[in-house]
């Protein structure tokens, strides 16, 4: 949690010096989680408003400080947050709509109101105690080791995520839809957990090539469609669409053939994957986290890495921009839409290295993808496509699905809210100005503008 | 005076431009695939014996055709011979610097198609023909209400990622209205209003707040299967008078549901499916000939010229994709009036994606939408049709049509041209 309230600050103070066009840029800026500070600094918005004009001239520090109040006020992390808290007040009227004791409390509200409200707060803050005790913390807990399993059981939510929200992130930045994670999910996991399963070796180099092969698998399906898009023209959605029909197809007939299939077992599902393949757990018994999460972070660095620093990265960001302009500055578009779609698909891959290896032993099912190739695309919507972005829009999709069987399991509230949790918040999140509209908040530029052109006008005079 | 001194230049632009073709190879390969699949089908792997084919219609068909009968490795044969034909007629035409005109391809297709039906279907079971497209009908007709919508909608320039999310509000909906109320057109009525709904959210965020429409529209789809699941779950599953919906019945068109074969599929069916033509034809008129879609058109491919003429850009966009998530809507009523079956989650099943794909494969007319989407029906009706006769195990059979559109969209499509606005917000400046 340290890192995100360091990149959330961090992007404000960029907004702050650098305005809009450079933020864009920012990788920092786009953390959707930021810090806790902002709360306390939301009350001092007014006086900011009117500072500028006063202090501009008398002090830069303070109108500095001015700037970074108000940009933290207009900026991603404030907006981010509210459109939590807006989604939390949407699941909250689900609960409070369909619970059996604010109804039953609700049929004499005329006689005792208070019922009813008091049933819908117990309601309410059970669902969403249990929620952050199933996914964060649960101080209810024992041991310390049971105290921090949700957070732990959270990123095991996450980590695939991630791995496969970074891929469709990668390929959003060159201007690519790749709705097809799920068959790159299958694939990549039906080779990975080939070599778990059929491929004997030793320790080490047997977890290494097994998860190798799993990024090919991801890989090779998605460089169908950035090959037949770069040859043919064939459009990215349709082809994703359809290989994912094929994989589902595929794997299941594959399931049911000596390749795949368990020895005298009936049911498609393959043998259990070997301890060698398995992910080793990085902190002993007793806590359930794996090598999955280190390599999310390595994938993570990597992809903010290819993107921001790389020739390469530059390359795809151009592309997406403007295809055309891309061409006439000569960079072979439909070679960057080969690579695109080839590393989207490698780090969809790595997702179902985690789905296959580092699950247990359980072995290649025909549901392994688990429904993650749809969500990593609200994922890495919600993480606007910036790596870290993505990073903590999956750590929050895992809190919230970790805490979410919690709040079924202790509550009875439906599972199902966490997914229109999940969506409120990606939509809330991604239009700023509704979120201001709510919350009466100033919009980014309206007070910039204003003390630049006082500042330009006592400099002429 | 410009337009003077530039005509010869475009002219002899045109011409080097023509000279320059390049023969375009796509076509002639996909077909030679094709050719050589059905040599190692049909003739390697050939199938002695025969084939059915019933074309028996059931109930009202006048003009009952008797069972045809087709020696099958006879019949692979002339389809292999007449496949590889065409595909060095294509070959002809690439060489002639020619497009493989969209007919030849059909007929290819058709003809194949045939060769595979009596291949795979060899045996003593026959083959019901009539069933088939009867059922390949029923599961496009969601698929076209959907498609339609997103022709609609991408006409005036917003990406309708969301179709899935307007086929399955609309299902969810008018299941409990038309249960609640026992009223069948205050269903579909219900389902239209809740597909507009979805829609509207879809044109609020995307044109009054500019928020990336393929991102709202991907939410949106998760927030209707969100919010329908929880609904179900927590109360339709509780409540089981909430989701017992009447269906329609079958309403036979007089003469028109006498034809053989294809009288009773298109002509003896739901008022659904009827609203489905009148929609088609409907959605094709209104918008290549009609004021208004040549409005919703320019405001698709050039938003600030259709303004500079003094075309409200927001509100015909508003306007235009409400609509067209009232037809998509009507749509997801089929699958629960259209049925008679209740609710359940997830029902449309990805449909909606299908769907987005037809309107892709369809190039944004309506018309080649709807082709597409029947295309699409009568691949995923295959497997209902296709019973034990079938040498291929039925995951690959299942899988073989999107292995078949990847070839289409790939080989004979191509690069293909969305309007130019589409998926982009307009600002005024």
């Amino acid at each position: 949690m340290s890192d995100d309230k360091g990149t959330g600050s961090g992007g404000a103070a960029d907004d702050a010096s650098g305005g809009a066009g450079v933020s864009d840029q920012l990788e920092a800026g786009q953390a959707p989680i930021a810090a806790p500070l902002t709360a306390v600094d939301v009350d001092q918005i007014p006086e900011e408003q009117r500072a500028p004009e006063v202090d501009s001239s008398t002090s830069s520090s303070d109108s500095r400080f001015a700037e970074i109040a108000r940009s933290i006020a207009t900026g991603s992390g404030l907006l981010s947050i509210l459109a939590v808290v807006i989604a939390l007040v949407v699941g909250a009227l689900l609960i409070i709509v369909t619970n059996p004791e604010v109804q039953t409390a609700s049929t004499y509200f005329f006689g005792r109101p208070a019922d009813t409200f008091a049933a819908m707060w117990h309601a309410v803050s059970g669902a969403y105690v249990s929620l952050f005790q199933g996914g964060v913390f649960d101080p209810t807990a024992t041991s310390f080791a049971g105290q921090v399993a949700p957070i732990l059981n959270s990123i095991g939510f996450a980590t695939p995520l991630i791995a496969a929200g970074l891929g469709i992130a990668l390929a959003f930045r060159a201007g690519l839809f790749n709705i097809g994670a799920q068959g790159q999910l299958l694939i990549g996991g039906m080779l990975g957990g080939w070599v778990g399963f059929g491929l004997p070796l030793p320790p080490v180099l047997h977890l290494i090539v097994a998860v190798l092969a799993a990024i090919a698998g991801g890989a090779l399906w998605a460089f169908i469609v950035g090959f037949l898009k770069a040859r043919t023209g064939a459009h990215e959605v349709i082809v994703t669409i359809m290989l994912n029909y094929v994989a589902v197809y595929l794997l299941a007939y594959l399931l049911t053939t000596p390749f795949l299939q368990a020895p005298g077992s009936n049911n498609p599902k393959s043998p259990d994957i070997l301890p060698t393949a398995q992910f080793p757990n990085l902190l002993g018994t007793g806590f359930d986290l794996n090598l999955g999460i280190v390599l999310v972070v390595v994938a993570t660095v990597f992809t903010w890495w290819l993107l921001g620093r790389s020739s390469l990265g530059f390359k795809f960001r151009a592309v997406g921009e403007n295809p055309k302009a891309a061409r006439v500055a000569g960079i072979d578009v439909p070679r960057i839409y080969i690579y695109v779609m080839v590393l989207s698909g490698a780090l969809v891959g790595l997702a179902s290295a985690y789905q296959v290896l580092g699950q247990g032993p359980g072995g290649i099912t025909g549901g392994l993808d688990a429904g993650i190739g749809f969500n990593a695309i609200t994922v890495a919507l919600l993480g606007r496509s910036r790596p870290w972005g993505v990073f903590a829009a999956g750590i929050l999709f895992g809190i919230f699905e970790a805490g979410g069987y919690r709040m079924q399991a202790a509550y009875g509230v439906n599972l199902n809210i966490v997914s229109v949790v999940q969506s409120v918040i990606v939509l809330f999140i991604a239009a700023p100005p509704l979120v201001r509209t709510i919350f009466r908040l100033p919009a980014p530029g309206s007070t910039r503008k204003s003390s630049r052109s006082t500042r330009k006008g006592l400099a002429t005079n | 005076m410009t337009s003077l001194d530039s005509t010869p230049l475009i002219a002899k632009l045109r011409s080097s431009t023509v000279a320059s073709l390049p023969r375009s190879w796509k076509a002639p390969i996909t077909l030679g695939i094709f050719a050589v699949i059905c040599i190692l089908l049909f003739i390697v792997f050939g199938r002695s014996g025969s084939t059915h084919f019933s074309f028996t219609a059931g109930q009202t068909g006048a003009f009952q055709l008797s069972l045809l009968t087709v020696p099958t490795r006879a019949t692979g044969i002339a389809v292999t011979v007449i496949a590889v034909l065409m595909a060095l007629v294509s070959i002809r035409f690439a060489y002639g610097k020619r497009k493989t005109p969209l007919w030849f391809v059909t007929i290819y297709a058709i003809v194949v198609l045939v060769g595979f039906l009596t291949w795979v279907s060899s045996g003593p079971q026959p083959l019901a023909v009539t069933g088939l497209l009867a059922g390949s009908l029923a599961l496009a007709t969601p698929l076209i209400f959907g498609a339609l919508g997103g022709v609609v909608s991408e006409r005036v320039g917003v990406v309708n990622v969301a179709i899935e999310g307007q086929l399955l509000a609309g299902a969810f909906v008018s299941a409990i209205v038309a249960s609640v109320t026992q009223s069948l057109v205050l269903g579909v009525l219900s389902a239209m209003v809740a597909g507009l709904l979805v829609s509207s959210v879809l044109a609020a965020f995307s044109i009054n707040y500019l928020v990336d429409q393929v991102i709202v529209g991907v939410v949106l789809n998760v927030l209707v299967l969100g919010l329908t699941s929880f609904f179900y779950s927590t109360t339709l599953t509780v409540n089981a008078a909430l989701n017992t919906p009447p269906s329609f019945s079958p309403l036979a068109i007089p003469v028109l549901s006498l034809i053989p074969v294809i009288g009773p599929v298109l002509f003896n069916q739901t008022i659904i499916v009827y609203l489905m033509y009148l929609a088609i034809a409907g959605v094709f008129y209104a918008l290549f000939f009609t004021r208004w879609g040549l409005r919703v058109r320019s405001v698709g491919e050039h938003p600030q010229a259709a303004d500079t003429v003094g075309i409200n850009v927001a509100r015909t966009r508003l306007w235009t994709v409400s609509l067209a998530g009232a037809i998509a809507g009507l749509g997801g009523a089929y699958y629960t009036l259209g049925s008679g079956l209740g609710f359940t989650i997830n029902l449309t099943n990805g449909d909606g994606f299908i769907a987005l794909a037809a309107v892709i494969f369809g190039r944004w007319n309506p018309i080649r939408a709807t082709l597409a989407a029947l295309m699409f029906g009568f691949a995923e009706n295959l497997q209902y049709v296709i019973g034990e006769n079938s040498p291929i195990p039925s995951q690959i059979l299942l899988m073989l049509p999107y292995v078949v559109t990847i070839f289409a969209v790939a080989g004979l499509v191509g690069q293909v041209r969305a309007p130019a606005a589409s998926g982009r917000p307009y600002i005024k400046s």
